[in-house]
């Protein structure tokens, strides 16, 4: 099987959310950044667990500056064969969405992975794109999935319960929690990923009709007040006129 | 093992969760490789999930959790530095410094395990010992299947090793071993120990002794109030017969085995700036979230002092540790710089250790956080593999040319 796994690149759990002045721009100033987690320890380890199982080749694909290439490096460490990087800023949803299609299109893949959504911007919205643009079937919070020849049992967590599909490759899919488990990749393996190929391929162009304006963050929280238990004239007061709930 | 499993997942679910995060002052990551940023990420990710959930009530009951050595060697803890056909990973000595360093941010104890198995077994079979040696226990040290350690130090003889008096006599295709070393971690889990002995020419002689060689015996040290989770005992060699085979061909005297004890250190000088960015790190966080008249503790003048100090020589520290690293890799760090490195790095860390006790207040003495332990650890570190007063008269003689050893 001809697998590809769409990995990004995002900031640090821990890291301290700043904006540029004109808060229009993360300020990227001292922060750490990981593999996107959903795509590294779901949809990448599924990917090389049905490779490990069936034969076949794990390729990774970002689309990103060079910078990124120490993110994709992980990948191959943790076991993806190959890793290719359009060279592309990512902008908008779409435009991302549009390159990797631009790319996986000639390219066979039986089933091309994404993470459920990526913790920095959290929009979910390119695994869904990517399988329009393909014209796939597309699966969205995958945690469960058995492969039987070229058909896959999938099933999805959906408010109070758990929904099962089929679907015959090729398709795409989004990996929520419980897919796979997590791999730490080891010395060897990060050895090894200085060995494997990373392609860097160049940027389709394509019109971007979204831009961003800006962004805000939620209002800082204000200080607990403690009021003494005795005193419930202050807290009703409290209540109406500073929280103003009643 | 099944039991064995439960308890650990037992263990894991009470843990409080590692909330540590990295602090690179002066961007020092800049002049790192991606390999060495990957390796660093790789350990830490395997720290949080394996060591620190665990690593407080191990260290509580003085137990080892032996569990460990194996999935050292499978993250490739063991021999990074060595080639890979030998098992090695096949890094460079600064991806080696960055692999104790993360090791030993979770526990002093944890990186003493693969210290001595990279440095003290696996290096001086690699460097001094035979082919068939070679092959026979450098792949199996590397995924930890061969437990080893490493037998310099004796009840008499501490900083003082060549007046050794463990020694060997030769009886036609062995020798014959006796004597007893002293503080040897991993002793009474080893499979095999590399054992320093005078020959009947007073020659020290490197040897490798499987444990269930007739007459070897390695009883358990108790009463540690440092390095808990490690296990640390004797060795003891009554008449044992050892084949001439098992003699490391290629070393004679003292620089064998410390030529071994300079791999160490250097690892220990990187090691222990792990342990001091643990202690800074819970430091930093409690001076921000613990109150007391009315502000957060950071806030004062005397929090700012210490945590701007312990700050200040971690990242003097960090850059010690790159440059002998990058003199290391090139081949050029001379064994003085090796104990300037290990001296200054371990008592940097118990100081930041003992500072961070102190944000911490009362609190700071409970396993609620690392730094106690830490500490406690370290007052080891600071005395093994060469004590910080010998280093000291180490760099003396380097800087003077004369010896004030004896």
């Amino acid at each position: 099987m001809k697998l590809l796994v769409c990995v990004s690149k995002t900031p640090d759990t821990t890291t301290k959310i700043k904006f540029t002045s004109d808060n229009s721009e993360l300020d990227t100033n001292g922060v750490q950044y990981i593999m996107n987690p959903y795509d590294e320890w779901y949809a990448l380890v599924r990917a090389l667990e049905l490779k490990e199982a069936q034969g076949g080749s794990v390729t990774i694909l970002n689309v990103g500056p060079a910078e990124n290439d120490t993110v994709i490096r992980k990948g191959l460490a943790i076991g993806a064969d190959e890793a290719v990087r359009i060279n592309a800023d990512p902008q908008s949803s779409l435009n991302v969405a549009k390159q990797i299609a631009e790319y996986a299109k000639g390219e066979g893949f039986d089933i091309v992975f994404f993470g459920k959504e990526t913790i920095d911007y959290n929009g979910s919205e390119v695994s869904a794109m990517v399988a329009e643009l393909l014209d796939m079937p597309f699966i969205s919070y995958a945690s469960h999935m058995e492969m039987d020849g070229n058909n896959a049992t999938i099933k999805r967590d959906i408010e109070g319960g758990v929904e099962t599909l089929s679907v015959d490759t090729p398709f795409v899919i989004s990996a929520a929690k419980g897919l796979a488990e997590q791999r730490i990749p080891n010395m060897r393996g990060i050895m090894m990923a200085k060995r494997k190929p990373l392609k860097v391929v160049p940027a389709a162009t394509f019109d971007d009709p979204v831009a961003t304006v800006s962004y805000e963050l939620p209002p800082e929280k204000g200080q607990v007040k403690l009021i003494d238990p005795e005193n419930m004239d202050e807290l009703v007061r409290l209540l109406h006129e500073e929280a103003k709930v009643i | 093992m099944h039991a064995n499993g439960a308890k650990q997942a037992e263990i894991k679910k009470k843990a409080k969760e590692d909330r540590f995060q990295y602090h690179d002052y002066y961007q020092i990551d800049d002049l790192l490789q991606e390999d060495h940023l990957l390796a660093r990420e790789a350990v830490r990710a395997w720290v949080k999930q394996e060591v620190s959930p665990i690593i407080e009530e191990y260290a509580d009951k003085a137990q080892c959790p032996t569990h460990l050595f194996k999935q050292l060697g499978e993250i490739g803890a063991y021999g990074p530095s060595l080639p890979e056909t030998y098992g090695g990973g096949g890094m460079d000595e600064i991806a080696y410094g960055i692999i104790m360093q993360e090791l030993e941010r979770g526990d002093s104890g944890i990186r003493s395990m693969a210290s001595v198995q990279g440095s003290l077994v696996m290096y001086p079979i690699y460097r001094f010992g035979s082919e068939e040696q070679k092959r026979k226990y450098l792949p199996k040290l590397a995924t930890g299947d061969l437990i080893g350690c490493f037998g310099l130090t004796e009840p008499d003889h501490g900083s003082n090793p060549s007046g050794m008096v463990t020694n060997i006599k030769d009886d036609g295709d062995a020798y014959i071993l006796n004597g007893a070393k002293m503080w040897i971690t991993n002793s009474p889990m080893a499979d095999i120990a590399v054992v320093w002995a005078k020959d009947e020419e007073g020659i020290v002689r490197g040897l490798i002794v499987e444990k269930d060689m007739k007459g070897f015996s390695a009883p358990e040290i108790h009463g540690k109030w440092s390095l808990r989770a490690s296990i640390t005992g004797e060795l003891v060699f009554e008449d044992v017969r050892v084949p001439k085979s098992q003699v490391l061909p290629n070393v004679q005297g003292l620089k064998g085995p410390l030529s071994c004890l300079s791999k160490a250190r250097y690892g220990i000088a990187w090691g222990a700036i792990g342990a001091a960015l643990d202690c800074y790190d819970s430091a930093l966080r409690y001076s921000q979230e613990r109150i007391q008249f009315d502000r957060p503790i950071g806030g004062f003048q005397l929090t700012q002092k210490k945590l701007a100090e312990m700050i200040t020589e971690i990242t003097k520290a960090q850059l010690l540790a790159w440059r002998l690293g990058t003199l290391a890799n090139e081949g050029k760090a001379s064994p003085a710089q090796i104990s300037m490195a290990k001296r200054n790095n371990v008592h940097m860390a118990l100081e930041v250790a003992r500072e961070a006790r102190q944000i911490h207040g009362g609190m700071g003495i409970t396993n609620e956080y690392p730094v106690m332990r830490h500490m406690m650890n370290l007052e080891t570190v600071l005395t093994y593999e060469g004590t910080h007063d010998i280093h000291l008269l180490i760099t003396g003689m380097d800087v003077t040319g004369l010896n004030a050893f004896k």
